[in-house]
């Protein structure tokens, strides 16, 4: 079966987040003065082969937890969907 | 083999690295470094040391006395300074390495590359001012009873160029607090005269960290490239004491005690 | 576009070319034809406006390697080493997206050196934007700052030096201007050429994707506001990729084998393949079907046009390909064959058994008409030249106006962009960014090569002829300046639109001005690149000729710098004694808003005297410091001198002797063809020597102090026979003008900032 995996990688909460910092900055120049507090992060979309969505959401969660987020710095979560043909 | 221990003896090495003896150094090359020929350049024709590179797909690394990771963007800094080389074959060998006792450096991207593979403590983030900066700094030698510093004077500054984009050092409160009390900071960035101000601190790091060890005392990773700081002509010869020391470390087996 | 006009039209080309297309074909063209020759017939890639110009350059010398018509130049370094450089434009690319139009330039310059069989060692980068109160300038510019450094410091390349500047006429088309140098060993230099019926073309590198289809064409139209809705897909450079390449390639040529290599640049493969097959006198087939592609579904014109980034045509030696084929992989790369060398002189593109091109070579490569439009001196010089500057009111505090012009962004310090490139790597950089020039050593000799990028586009809007050559005599002394010889140029041609005739007026003087700088003071132009259409909204931006030079220094510890070392030593200015050259000045644009008068006028024979004597007395040990005095004048070039002096030797005392005429013009013109040293007291007389000996005239102003303070003086001459006035007319602390010169800048782009 072939699944779709996204993860979404943020800072973790007691980590500064400079880009955020910035982009708040900018959009409340551009004018958008109800903004409160902007966060950045990383998207991470991923097509795999798995016999079951159980087996995929494991691995999913490995790749997240091993490469594609630092526990240092960031958190992740992640959804899992059936993709068909989609890409 | 730990890096903290053992008596001051007379045979300091020199800081512009005239040393005697030869140990022999793998510098590792992965997918994008770029220092690795820097690194060679003054390992072998400024200190006489035998010293090869070592492409990642490499599994033994026995056969070398250190091993250092040089900077340079492997994987081209995608998805995290470091993230991807940590999962390379010739990172198991460098497990090995350490767990040996045997002299791990990680210089810039080596420094990122080493935190992400869990032998230093912390994490390399962005630059707090978002921007790439490569520039002239002073650091000041936190410790000279390692194999890494013994060529120094404590509190010595050292002026050393850094080049990076993510090296603002970061480490929960409780990781930080151990990593202080564990005396595991060996370098801080600061003025020419010492002083840990706000605009001595290049990128943001926690406590001005510029370069720390391992509980065990024998991984080093640093952002400043001491390789660059290793000729008059160049600017400066004040990054050789890191390399000197190690060799010294090596080749007569002790560490020294100075001030 | 309209729908009604034939697809030649549509694509760019002229009714006559089509015609002439027509006629090498001897029948009408297939749409791949056509829209392969509207790339290669674009000006982009058929220089059909400038060739017949560009002839009129030198291009010979004795240590001239290679001249214009390869990937890059090369010279003669002497020990077996050979110096590869070439700079390249890509202005409208980073006028619409500039940190990827910013990092592609530097991809691509950077695969031109290593195509000639070199490592790169340095880039440098000349940039021009509007004035950097408008939001989208600082945007521009911190995007294009950012994108330089993405690709060079990733490739491991040091960006050791380079110039921007801020005025209102680049606001709507910046410019961006990327050179590369390389170093390699003379028999290691390679050529773009394909060669011997049946060895076979590899593309090695990236996949091919529908990037940047139409690049060339699109370069070769000025910018609109509607440019950015009808431009081609970006391309996207990759840093990891190009390092990656560029190590597999020099494994490569260790491996031996290799034919002659090209970058896929603009028109893609096409291009590439096209002037291999050309430069070899051969012709050439390539099967589509063989291009690994990063898209499904290309038509066979997508994939010869793609100008997907990373990637090389290869023309080995016959059975060869196994070998590259290894050597690619191990790196993570692909190599594919997709084609051979043939002996028809034709370039045949096919779809598997499919023809779907067939042309003669030389016509593709070699057939666009030449064009030599109408020239016409621009009807706006006559009142600007005219213009009176006694009607500018004399400053009341000199002290305010020099502050103002070191904080000027066009004058303050560069370390907000510099220090976002990595310019230590590589262990070469003796001299880098900040310094007159860079200056790196060669491995395994005492010498080294000084290398400038340089322009001045107010000048040669004002006159481009003597602006031209100004910035050719500038680059050259900047190059003397850190201690050495200068030796060749490339040239990157920036203007408007050439079949106007003002701009084609303002391309032919600069060209002539070029031509007769690089003559006196011989230097060859190896190559280069030319850059038309920069214009928005059918303005043109200044004639901008950036001249890349290089130079050779005999010994790399004898190179100085700008800063003062010691105090008591002797400030000295060599060359033209008096001038109070306003025209065009920093600081006629930053204290009056006025841009107007002449270029300064330039005397070559001077200039290269004075360049001689320079390097002479830095080549005997006896300077200190040496710094060219340039964009706001004596008195800016002092302060620098100041700013950057060594903590003990921060401050200087110095009194200029006017001509007759006001202290503005003669302490901020920008007179040409000056040096300012500073010598120990006990060398003073050798140097006057030696000013004697090259008939320079020499002028001692002063001397290095400890005090912290930058104190200026002039000496008037007085209305009485015989008597002169003595009047101070600056006296500042040196922190406080560094302060201005460090902050200048950064003030415009750092968030809380002015």
């Amino acid at each position: 079966m072939r699944y779709k995996a996204e993860v979404r990688v943020t800072l973790r909460r007691d980590v500064l987040d400079p880009q955020g910092s910035a982009v708040e900055g900018a959009l409340r120049a551009m004018g958008f003065d109800g903004v409160e507090r902007v966060r950045v992060g990383k998207w991470i979309e991923l097509w795999l082969e798995a016999p079951s969505p159980a087996d995929a959401q494991s691995q999913a969660e490995e790749m997240a937890r091993r490469l594609l987020a630092n526990p240092v710095l960031e958190t992740y979560q992640l959804t899992l969907k059936e993709a068909g043909d989609d890409r | 083999m730990t890096g903290e221990h053992r008596e001051g003896v007379t045979g300091l090495p020199n800081p512009r690295g005239e040393v005697s003896g030869m140990a022999k150094f793998g510098v590792l090359v992965f997918p994008g470094t770029n220092c690795e020929i820097d690194v060679l350049r003054v390992l072998r024709d400024l200190l006489h040391q035998d010293a090869e590179l070592v492409w990642y797909e490499e599994r033994d690394l026995e056969r070398y006395d250190a091993v250092i990771l040089p900077g340079g963007f492997s994987y081209g800094d995608y998805l995290r300074a470091g993230a991807m080389a940590r999962w390379t074959p010739v990172i198991e060998a460098v497990y090995a390495a350490a767990e040996k006792g045997r002299l791990i450096l990680g210089i810039c991207n080596g420094f990122q590359i080493l935190t992400e593979a869990g032998l230093l403590p912390g994490a390399l983030q962005r630059n707090r001012h978002l921007r790439y900066v490569c520039g002239w700094t002073h650091v000041r030698v936190e410790r000279t009873d390692t194999p890494f510093t013994s060529a120094y004077r404590k509190g010595q500054v050292l002026r050393i160029p850094i080049s990076h984009g993510e090296g603002n050092f970061y480490a929960d409160p409780d990781a930080l607090a151990e990593i202080e009390k564990r005396g595991q900071v060996l370098l801080r960035y600061a003025t020419p005269d010492g002083q840990l101000t706000e605009t001595a601190n290049p990128n943001g790091s926690l406590h001005h960290i510029a370069g720390i060890m391992n509980k065990a005392g024998n991984v080093m990773g640093l952002m400043p490239h001491p390789e660059r700081a290793c000729e008059a002509v160049l600017g400066s010869e004040d990054g050789c004491g890191i390399f000197a020391s190690m060799i010294h470390y090596l080749t007569k087996g002790r560490v020294f005690h100075v001030g | 576009m309209s729908a009604s006009l034939p697809l030649w039209a549509v694509l760019g080309l002229r009714q006559e070319e089509y015609l002439k297309i027509c006629e090498d074909l001897g029948n009408e063209p297939s749409e791949t034809v056509l829209r392969m020759y509207a790339v290669m017939w674009s000006e982009h890639c058929a220089y059909k406006h400038s060739k017949p110009v560009l002839r009129r350059l030198p291009t010979k010398g004795p240590h001239v390697l290679q001249g214009p018509g390869e990937n890059a130049g090369v010279v003669d370094l002497g020990d077996g080493l050979a110096l590869v450089f070439k700079i390249e434009s890509h202005n409208h690319p980073s006028a619409i997206e500039p940190f990827q139009g910013a990092a592609t330039a530097v991809g691509g310059i950077l695969r031109d050196v290593i195509a000639m069989g070199a490592r790169p060692v340095a880039l440098l980068d000349s940039l021009r934007f509007g004035w950097p109160d408008e939001a989208r300038q600082r945007y521009l510019l911190s995007g294009v700052v950012a994108g330089i450094g993405h690709y060079g410091n990733s490739m491991g390349v040091p960006t050791v030096g380079g110039e921007v500047y801020f005025d209102p006429a680049y606001s709507g088309n910046c410019l961006v201007n990327s050179m590369g140098l390389g170093l390699a060993r003379r028999e290691e230099i390679q050529r773009a050429i394909a060669q011997g019926p049946g060895n076979p073309i590899l593309v090695v590198g990236a996949r091919t994707g529908r990037d940047g289809i139409g690049g060339a064409a699109f370069a070769s139209q000025e910018l609109s506001g509607a440019s950015e809705a009808d431009r081609p897909a970006v391309q996207v450079g990759d840093p990891f990729m190009g390092k990656l390449l560029m190590e597999a390639l020099h494994e490569l040529y260790k491996a031996g084998g290799v034919v002659g290599v090209q970058d896929c640049g603009a028109g893609g493969l096409t291009s590439a393949c096209v002037e291999m097959a050309n430069r070899g006198g051969v012709g050439m087939e390539i099967d589509v079907l063989q291009v690994p592609r990063r898209e499904e579904g290309m038509l066979p014109w997508e994939v010869m046009l793609s100008e997907s980034q990373e990637r090389m045509v290869v023309c080995l030696e016959r059975g060869r390909e196994a070998e590259a084929v290894r050597i690619f992989r191990k790196w993570g790369l692909e190599a594919a064959v997709i084609g051979v060398v043939t002996d028809d002189g034709v370039f045949r593109v096919k779809e598997g058994a499919r023809v779907v091109a067939e042309v003669p070579v030389r016509s593709l490569a070699d057939g666009a008409p030449e064009y030599t439009p109408d020239a016409r001196e621009p009807a706006y010089l006559r009142p600007l030249r005219a213009f009176d500057f006694a009607r500018l009111p004399e400053p009341e505090d000199y002290g305010d106006v020099l502050r103002k012009l070191i904080a000027s962004p066009n004058i303050a310090s560069r370390q907000w962009v510099y220090s976002q490139y990595d310019h230590h790597v590589r262990l070469g950089t003796v001299v880098g960014p900040g310094g007159d020039a860079a200056l790196l050593r060669l491995p395994g000799t005492k010498k080294g090569v000084a290398v400038k990028i340089d322009g001045n586009g107010r000048y040669c809007y004002l006159n481009p002829r003597r602006g031209a050559a100004i910035a050719v005599a500038e680059a050259a002394r900047n190059v003397v300046c850190v201690g050495a010889k200068p030796q060749a140029v490339t040239n990157n041609l920036n203007f408007g639109n050439p079949e106007k005739p003002e701009v084609y007026w303002q391309f032919v003087e600069a060209v002539e001005g070029m031509a007769e700088a690089c003559r006196a003071l011989g230097t060859p132009v190896t190559g280069g690149n030319v850059s038309f259409y920069n214009e928005f909204e059918g303005r043109p931006i200044y004639p901008t000729p950036t001249i890349g030079m290089v130079g050779v220094s005999p010994d790399v510890e004898r190179h100085v710098q700008p800063g003062f070392k010691r105090p008591g030593d002797v400030i000295v200015l060599l060359g033209q004694p008096e001038g109070a050259h306003l025209g065009g000045s920093e600081y006629c644009w930053v204290i009056h808003g006025v841009v107007a008068g002449d270029a300064p006028e330039l005397d070559l024979d001077l200039e290269r005297r004075l360049q001689e004597c320079v390097f002479a007395a830095i080549h005997q040990g006896i300077v200190t410091a040496a710094h060219d005095v340039a964009e706001g004048g004596l008195a800016v070039a002092l302060a620098e001198m100041c700013i950057q002096a060594l903590p003990e030797a921060r401050g200087c005392r110095v009194t200029v002797p006017l001509g007759p005429g006001r202290a503005d013009g003669q302490l901020f013109g920008e007179t040409q063809s000056r040096v300012l040293v500073t010598v120990g007291r006990e060398d003073v007389e050798r140097l006057r020597n030696l000013a004697l000996e090259h008939d320079v005239p020499i002028r001692l102003l002063g001397e290095v102090t400890a005090d912290g303070r930058f104190r200026l003086a002039v000496l008037q001459p007085s209305p009485k026979e015989g008597a002169a006035l003595g009047r101070s007319l600056i006296d500042l602390p040196v922190e406080a003008l560094r302060r201005e010169w460090q902050e200048g800048l950064e003030r415009w782009l750092v968030p809380g900032g002015a």
